[in-house]
Formats: structure tokens, C-alpha cells, sequence
């Protein structure tokens, strides 16, 4: 059953494989742009562990900002993830902290997509299940890291294979659409971050989550 | 050239795991010391999924352009729409992902799409 559920949440990570390889090279190419060693990017990689955020710390180091500045931004972008720990913690209840501890350190938003898409699909263990998805996009993403570190990407950007990563958040965004106030979180949701895209710090993905949640919250209200 | 040297880079990469790891375990770690979420915190997460999905989604293939029409017709919104579907019919990422990157090759190295840019 363990065994089962970590293969079988190692394999529908595969998808999103096809999306964050390229990423993690360019993310790499960034990290030795910016001037930091293999040793520095991978530490980065490996417990920071989120791309945006990451990408945007380097930038801002690479131009030479204020230590501050650097903290602030790439902190920032990771706050949606406090939605997601809400979202999935009623699933981890029943472990011990620092079994706790461990999913919540592997929270990113493919490993969370998938893992609650899963979740409310079918009877899986949720922990191996998690811990299958996320190690996959753990390890994956370390070795897109150094690979852009040491040799840099020369996947051609015109190919636009960082496309597959939307695309996989597609497949997972449809069948959440259950009904109308489903519907009105998503729309109001992605009209917001689509407006708000140049918003600094990420904002206008969490503003426009936010927004959308209390939107469906409501909708919902006025139909019961 | 960075100005960082080795021990600033490496408090750097500390002072940004801490707080992400905090905001990470912010629900997971609590919740199991307070117990249940209220009724109401429940029906607000139900919303989760969709809200957050579709603030990440739709940015990465529209961007907003002087016209609707020039809006509508970029590559990836057309690849994003055609693939949308294909989540729809057949609930399959491999499917979806199929589809929506052959749309955007075609249309990149095969079909541009005509008149608008």
C-alpha cells in the first residue's frame, strides 16, 4: 500500500518532469550567471525549493541589490504557499510533526496540484502518495539545477517547452470547475492575476487567489 | 558578477529558506496542535483548488494586448483554449499536454496565425 502509493505518485509526477527540466536549466544558467558555485546553487535549489522564487532572487542578486531586497522579494513570491498548507493540512493531520515537517518542506505548487487532484479523486495512502510526487520533483529539479550550473541550457527557448508546465496546471484546473461558485473563484481568480501579472512580489497570483476563494465563498452563499 | 562573497551567499540562501519553510508549514504544523478547521475555514478551501490553479494557469498563456482580438489571438492562448478542451473530454495530462504543445508548434514553425501580432 506504502510501496504502491509512492510508485504511483512518482509516475504522475512524470508529466510535469517535461515542464520543469527546462526551467530548473535555466534556472541553473541564472544561478552561475549570478555568480554563484555549483555548491551555492544547488544549497539554493535544494532548500529553497521553488523556481519563482528562486529566478527572482538571482536576478536580483546578479544586479546587485540589497540583501534585504533579495529576502523580501523571493519570500514574497512563496507566500501563496501558505493557501496551499491550509488547503492540504487536513490531510496531514494524523502525522507526527516531524513526519509534518517534511511534507511541508516538499510544498510546491505541482506536487500540491497533484497531489490534492489525487486526493479527492481516489483512495491513496497521502503521505507516500505526496512524498512520491514531490521526491520525484525534489530530486528532478536538483539535477536540472546542476546541469544548467555545469553545462547550460541548450534546449532552443524558441521550442517553448516551459509551456508543459501550464499546460499540466490546466489538466489539473479543469476538473476542479464542479459548478457555478467553482466557476466564479477560477474566472474572477485569473482575470486578477492576468491584470495584476507585472505586480511586484508576485502579487497579482495571491491577491487574485484571494480573491477568487471569497468569490466562490460567496457565490456559493447566495445559492444555498 | 555577483558582489556576494561565500558567507553573505550562504546567509542569503538561509534567510530565504527559513521563512519559506515557515509559510509552508504555517497550516500543516498547526493544525494538527489546534485540531479540525472551523466549518466555514472548510467551505472557503473547497475554493482553493480552482482560485489558486487559475491565477497560475491563465498569466502564463494571456497577456493582455491594446484589442480583444489581438488578445485572443497569440499562440499560446489558442494552444491553451484547444487544450482546456482536451482536459475537459478526456480528464488526461499527457493528453492535454500532447495537444496543447503540437497547437503552439503548429502554429510557431507551421501555421502563423495570420494578420495579428
Amino acid at each position: 500500500m506504502e510501496r504502491d502509493a509512492f510508485v504511483s505518485g512518482a509516475r504522475d509526477a512524470v508529466p510535469m518532469l517535461l515542464g520543469i527540466v527546462p526551467f530548473g536549466l535555466v534556472t541553473g544558467v541564472a544561478s552561475a550567471d549570478a555568480g554563484l558555485t555549483l555548491a551555492q546553487s544547488l544549497g539554493l535549489s535544494a532548500f529553497v525549493f521553488a523556481g519563482a522564487s528562486q529566478l527572482a532572487a538571482l536576478s536580483l542578486v546578479e544586479q546587485g541589490s540589497a540583501f534585504l531586497a533579495v529576502v523580501a522579494t523571493a519570500v514574497a513570491v512563496n507566500l501563496r504557499m501558505g493557501v496551499y498548507s491550509a488547503s492540504i493540512a487536513p490531510y496531514f493531520e494524523e502525522y507526527a510533526a516531524r513526519w509534518r515537517a517534511l511534507l511541508a518542506f516538499l510544498l510546491i505548487d505541482e506536487a500540491y496540484a497533484i497531489s490534492l487532484a489525487t486526493y479527492r479523486e481516489r483512495d491513496v495512502d497521502p503521505r507516500w502518495y505526496y512524498v512520491g510526487v514531490a521526491g520525484a520533483l525534489w530530486v528532478v529539479w536538483q539535477l536540472a539545477i546542476a546541469t544548467g550550473v555545469l553545462v547550460g541550457a541548450d534546449v532552443p527557448p524558441s521550442w517553448g517547452l516551459d509551456f508543459a508546465v501550464p499546460l499540466v496546471f490546466l489538466a489539473l484546473l479543469v476538473p476542479t470547475i464542479e459548478g457555478v461558485p467553482h466557476a466564479a473563484a477560477a474566472v474572477v481568480a485569473a482575470a486578477i492575476a492576468v491584470y495584476g501579472a507585472g505586480w511586484p512580489f508576485n502579487a497579482g497570483l495571491l491577491v487574485g487567489a484571494l480573491a477568487g476563494i471569497l468569490t466562490g465563498f460567496v457565490v456559493a452563499g447566495w445559492r444555498r | 558578477m555577483t558582489t556576494y562573497d561565500a558567507l553573505t551567499t550562504w546567509a542569503l540562501i538561509a534567510a530565504i529558506a527559513v521563512p519559506t519553510f515557515l509559510v509552508r508549514f504555517s497550516f500543516i504544523g498547526l493544525l494538527g496542535r489546534v485540531g479540525g478547521v472551523p466549518d466555514w475555514a472548510e467551505r472557503a478551501l473547497a475554493f482553493v483548488p480552482a482560485a489558486v490553479l487559475a491565477a497560475l494557469v491563465v498569466p502564463d498563456v494571456v497577456t493582455l494586448h491594446a484589442t480583444v482580438a489581438a488578445t485572443l489571438a497569440q499562440e499560446k492562448v489558442v494552444a491553451g483554449v484547444v487544450a482546456a478542451g482536451v482536459a475537459y473530454y478526456t480528464e488526461n495530462v499527457l493528453a492535454t499536454i500532447a495537444v496543447g504543445m503540437a497547437v503552439l508548434w503548429t502554429i510557431r514553425f507551421g501555421l502563423p496565425l495570420a494578420g495579428v501580432a
